[in-house]
């Protein structure tokens, strides 16, 4: 297994590359570092001299591939590529295009992010879970068809949509949570109970449907003909027995999620207020911050790099059978 | 366990006191604290490099600079605020000979502004000014060391103070030609101050990529120190405008201690710079700033103190303006300002008593506002229950449709392109646009100096007459056969160009995109093809735009302006040649160029205001209407809605430095929140009885399946 994960680390530096090249392309296609500068400097009396002289100071001045006015080797390494790749692979993500050092921003935006997104991801999981597992142990019932139609609206409506009513309703109209805002440690609590509820609502739809359908399979196994002839109760048997077994499709869901916990949620974070790196993100595409963005963007590649050497992993845990080669 | 219960418990309950939705912490009640709210972090605090609104917000209640606009009187009028008079400038020729206050301009070599601040201000506690017993600066030298975990001023243990200077705004002044510090009106200025270009190309010379570069050895003849209170500012040329710089952030005092403690190795690296954390002398200083949360005034304990103003305009004692008239500024302990990035819940958050004041957002307008018989805009019942207050201001500024005059289809001088741009400026109703887009928020222009500025016309002198007729007292826009008529003299008959024999097709270069911007371009589609003229908009974003305006490739766009300063000249510079985009980077977007309109701005500029310059300003007005350069589109209305507990909430669209003026009744407040955010619980004993029922019949259905008998 050693080897294994060597191996998927190694292909992993190709793969960061390239994820940097292409959005190292993407940036300046749309956005020249002209327009960067402008957009730091503001609008009013800005003058040619002025956008030069902010350029130079943070290396935006330099070609962005091939230096061809450098010589030797520095006509690859001395281009505005390289030196802004180079330091991701070290982590030093250094300061924003607006001064403001990354590193640390993004450690006090981590917490916020992950407040929201852990809760939810282990309730909606649950939740999932203990719903799908009850239809699938009473399916064809009335509820089965009750709770399909339940999650089939569910799954037609718009996050937004949830959003935007969970507010009016649970936080406007009976006044239970506020409708938005933030704080740190307990006093967050009331601030995440409705983007809680409201993320793990969003999700529960189509999980409980794609839940059931991996259940009411394992369901028709031959173990489970086989537990039940041995007189093991059906609680025992669900709960167990067919959990157990279909673990392996739900951690293929599950542990990818991971790395999308530390990035936040767009929409969410936005319409509560919550500091996290998901309006970070959307705060830095909207200033043309590049330095944040190629920083966001390297470590959403990282993370999903991890989160699939994660999901490999869990197979073994829940697996005994499966060995990585 | 027990204990981390109770401790979960014991803080569960005080983060729950009072109303369950409160999202303050439950201290704060009743304390006077106003609440109000930001949607994007300041980029810079710096008042060297500060420009933005949101910025001023917090620059312009820490900094103070000279003069600062009367907050109750109108039109905008400058008043003292650190210097014992309005700055005027003294006239000298070539020779050093003293000039009359309207001598020709070519005669003037040097406008020397003398300045005398009052003594006895001090700044803020600030740890750059903390000294140890034997008089050194106790932060000074040895780098952030001091405090290895400091992130923000009030961390380190010893803060000071000292008494503002002179010094201290000449010291700003040197700071627009920092090299480093890429001040928006550094070249601006630079053509004014004597010697301030020059004096950026020596700092240019001198300045290292970090560290403090000590200002206060550069001399230069544009700034000079006089004596402890008193200082000179010399410009090469008259520009009367100068005064109104001089209530601006740039030319707030900044200390030299305060640069040179920012200055020190890993202070930058903490976020611990001048641009996040300002020092000033106004009434209050910036405590936290955290734009990912809250950012923080509270009360400076240094403040000089400034009384409430005890006139204002003749309707200002009716509506209680007047009532704290002589009292102590400010009001008001503490102003938080909370992020909030979406309307709906800064809205939402409103209405329940969270927030003092609040823009209307589009969502909730027909909640707020209805129009009255009279066409006047009233609170909705809703809002009258709740005693509401509403405050409608007209903004100093325009936003209209721009032609651009190097197009060789709607640009230049010829009369068939007059014709049609005067054509086009009859078709878009205007009116229409502001009832249909903005609710009614906002005037039609009929030039493009807004009202409340020196040289805005009411009535039937300030129409213009290319667009719309005096009718029963009031402007009425021409008829569409007007613009008909218009198009056939522009050679476009039924909008056809006769070249092709197909509709004239015209290219609107807009940087909105997105649905919500679609009904406005199909409306002004539906504008265009009242004359047959077909309208192709062309969406991009606002790089791309900026690239088009620069290169002159844009035919039609849509702009605007917001006024730096309450003069006409802040607007007709607009239109003035040498300031054209394409030739010279201006702010002239049309690139309008007409000499006789020059000439006037020239004289325009110098002149106080008065009946010559309002004659000049007419005959301007009157030219760029029949050359219709813009269609001239709206003067925006800001409407604002405050509680009844928030007091003194003039609108003043001048100044930003108004926090000081606000005064509320925090115990008033604490009432109201408390009846208006009482939790409804039905919903929930609701949910949990369906819960319990789904739940029974699940168990109910699996029992009866348990109890067949299997066939």
């Amino acid at each position: 297994m050693s080897a294994y994960l060597i191996r998927r680390l190694l292909y992993a530096l190709p793969i960061l590359v390239g994820v940097n090249v292409i959005t190292f392309l993407l940036f300046f296609v749309v956005n020249t570092p002209d327009d960067m500068a402008r957009m730091q400097l503001g609008e009013r009396h800005v003058t040619q001299e002025a956008i030069d002289k902010w350029k130079a100071e943070r290396g935006y001045d330099r070609p962005l591939f091939w230096n061809g006015a450098a010589s030797g080797f520095e006509q690859a390494t001395d281009t505005l590529f390289i030196r802004s790749t180079v330091r991701l692979f070290t982590f030093d993500f250094g300061r924003s295009d607006g001064g403001r050092d990354i590193g640390g921003d993004l450690r006090q935006r981590m917490g916020p992010s992950l407040a929201i997104a852990v809760p939810v991801l282990l309730l909606q999981l649950v939740a999932a879970l203990g719903w799908a597992l009850v239809i699938a142990w009473l399916r064809g019932s009335r509820l089965d068809v009750a709770s399909a139609l339940v999650c089939v609206a569910m799954m037609s409506v718009s996050g937004l949509f949830y959003i935007i009513g969970g507010q009016y309703l649970v936080a406007k109209l009976w006044r239970l949570v506020p409708i938005s805002g933030y704080d740190y440690g307990l006093a967050s609590i009331k601030f995440l109970v409705l983007p809680v509820v409201i993320g793990m609502l969003i999700a529960l739809g189509p999980n409980v449907r794609w839940y059931r359908t991996i259940f009411l399979e394992e369901m028709g196994r031959e173990y489970v003909r086989m537990a039940r002839a041995k007189g093991l109760s059906d609680a025992r048997v669900l709960f167990v027995h067919v959990l157990r077994n279909a673990l392996i499709p739900i951690l293929t869901g599950v542990v990818v999620l991971l790395p999308s916990l530390f990035l936040g949620a767009l929409i969410t974070e936005a319409f509560f207020a919550i500091p996290g790196l998901g309006s970070y993100t959307i705060d830095a595409l909207q200033a043309q911050d590049f330095a944040i963005v190629r920083t966001m963007v390297f470590l959403g590649s990282l993370l999903y790099i991890v989160g699939l050497l994660l999901t490999d992993l869990s197979y073994v845990v829940a697996d005994p059978r499966v060995r990585l080669q | 366990m027990l204990v981390v219960a109770s401790s979960m418990i014991a803080a569960c309950d005080g983060i729950w006191r009072g109303p369950w939705n409160n999202p303050y912490p439950a201290a704060e009640a009743g304390a006077n604290i106003l609440y109000t709210t930001f949607q994007e972090r300041p980029k810079h605090l710096d008042p060297v490099s500060s420009y933005s609104e949101n910025e001023a917000m917090i620059t312009s209640q820490v900094y103070e600079p000279l003069v600062q606009y009367h907050f109750l009187e109108r039109p905008y009028t400058l008043v003292p605020l650190t210097a014992t008079a309005v700055p005027s400038a003294i006239y000298y020729d070539a020779h050093g000979q003293t000039l009359p206050v309207d001598a020709p301009d070519a005669s003037v070599a040097r406008a020397v502004y003398r300045i005398s601040i009052r003594p006895g201000i001090r700044f803020q506690p600030h740890p750059a000014f903390a000294r140890t017993a034997d008089g050194r600066y106790r932060y000074h030298g040895e780098g952030a060391t001091h405090v290895p975990v400091a992130r923000a001023p009030t961390d380190f243990p010893a803060a000071d103070t000292r008494e503002l200077k002179a010094a201290d705004y000449v010291y700003q002044i040197k700071r627009l030609a920092h090299p480093r510090l890429h001040s928006p009106i550094a070249s601006l200025m630079g053509r004014y101050i004597i010697g301030l270009d020059a004096l950026a190309a020596r700092l240019q010379a001198d300045v290292s990529a970090t560290g403090f570069l000590d200002l206060r050895g550069y001399d230069f003849e544009g700034a000079r120190v006089l004596d402890d209170y008193t200082f000179e500012i010399t410009l090469g040329e008259r520009y009367p405008q100068f005064v109104y710089w001089l209530a601006m952030p740039f030319f707030a005092p900044v200390p030299w201690e305060a640069d040179r403690f920012y200055a020190e190795p890993g202070m930058a690296a903490r976020n611990l710079t001048l641009d996040w954390y300002p020092v000033g002398t106004g009434p209050y200083l910036l405590r936290e700033n955290n734009p990912n949360r809250r950012m923080v005034l509270a009360r400076n304990p240094n403040f000089h103190g400034e009384a409430y103003p005890t006139e204002g305009e003749a309707t200002d004692a009716a509506d209680g303006l007047l009532a704290d008239a002589g009292k102590a500024l400010p009001f008001i302990d503490e102003i938080h300002f909370m992020l909030e990035k979406e309307d709906i819940p800064e809205w939402g958050k409103f209405l329940q008593g969270w927030y003092d004041i609040s823009p209307i957002a589009a969502d909730g307008f027909d909640q707020a506002i209805r129009f009255g018989p009279d066409g006047r805009p009233e609170l909705t019942p809703e809002m009258q229950a709740k005693r509401m207050k509403l405050a409608v201001a007209t903004q100093p500024s325009i936003v209209y449709l721009g032609f651009n005059l190097l197009d060789p289809v709607v640009g230049g001088d010829r009369p068939r392109a007059r014709a049609l741009r005067q054509a086009l400026s009859i078709a878009v109703d205007i009116e229409e646009m502001i009832s249909i887009f903005s609710n009614g928020r906002g005037i039609p222009a009929h030039g493009p100096i807004p009202p409340g500025i020196f040289g805005h016309r009411e009535g039937t002198a300030g129409i213009n007459r290319v667009v719309y007729d005096w009718v029963d007292g009031r402007p009425v826009r021409k008829p569409l056969a007007r613009a008909e008529a218009l198009m056939v003299e522009a050679g476009y008959p039924g909008g056809r160009d006769p070249a092709t024999g197909r509709p004239l097709a015209l290219y609107f270069d807009a940087f909105a995109f997105g649905p919500d911007y679609k009904p406005l371009f199909n409306w002004y589609r539906k504008q265009f093809a009242k004359l047959g003229v077909q309208l192709v908009v062309r969406m991009t974003d606002y790089n791309r735009f900026q690239d088009k305006m620069r290169t002159g490739t844009a035919q039609i766009y849509g702009w605007g302006w917001n006024a730096d300063y309450p003069d006409p000249e802040n607007f007709l510079f607009l239109l003035y040649g040498p300031h054209g985009k394409v030739k010279h980077q201006g702010e002239n977007a049309s690139n309008y160029a007409s000499a006789a309109f020059d000439r006037d701005y020239l004289r325009m500029r110098s002149l106080p205001n008065g009946p010559a310059r309002q004659a000049l300003i007419d005959r301007m007005i009157t030219r760029v209407r029949r050359d219709a350069p813009w269609i001239w589109g709206t003067h925006p209305q800001a409407y604002s809605l405050f509680h009844a507990w928030y007091a003194n909430g003039k609108a003043n669209m001048m100044a930003r430095n108004t926090l000081k003026y606000r005064r509320l009744d925090a115990t008033r407040r604490a009432e109201l929140r408390q009846a208006w955010n009482r939790p409804v619980l039905t919903p929930l004993i609701v949910a949990g009885a369906a819960l319990a029922v789904i739940v029974a019949l699940a168990w109910r259905t699996q029992r009866r399946r348990s109890m067949r008998t299997p066939t």
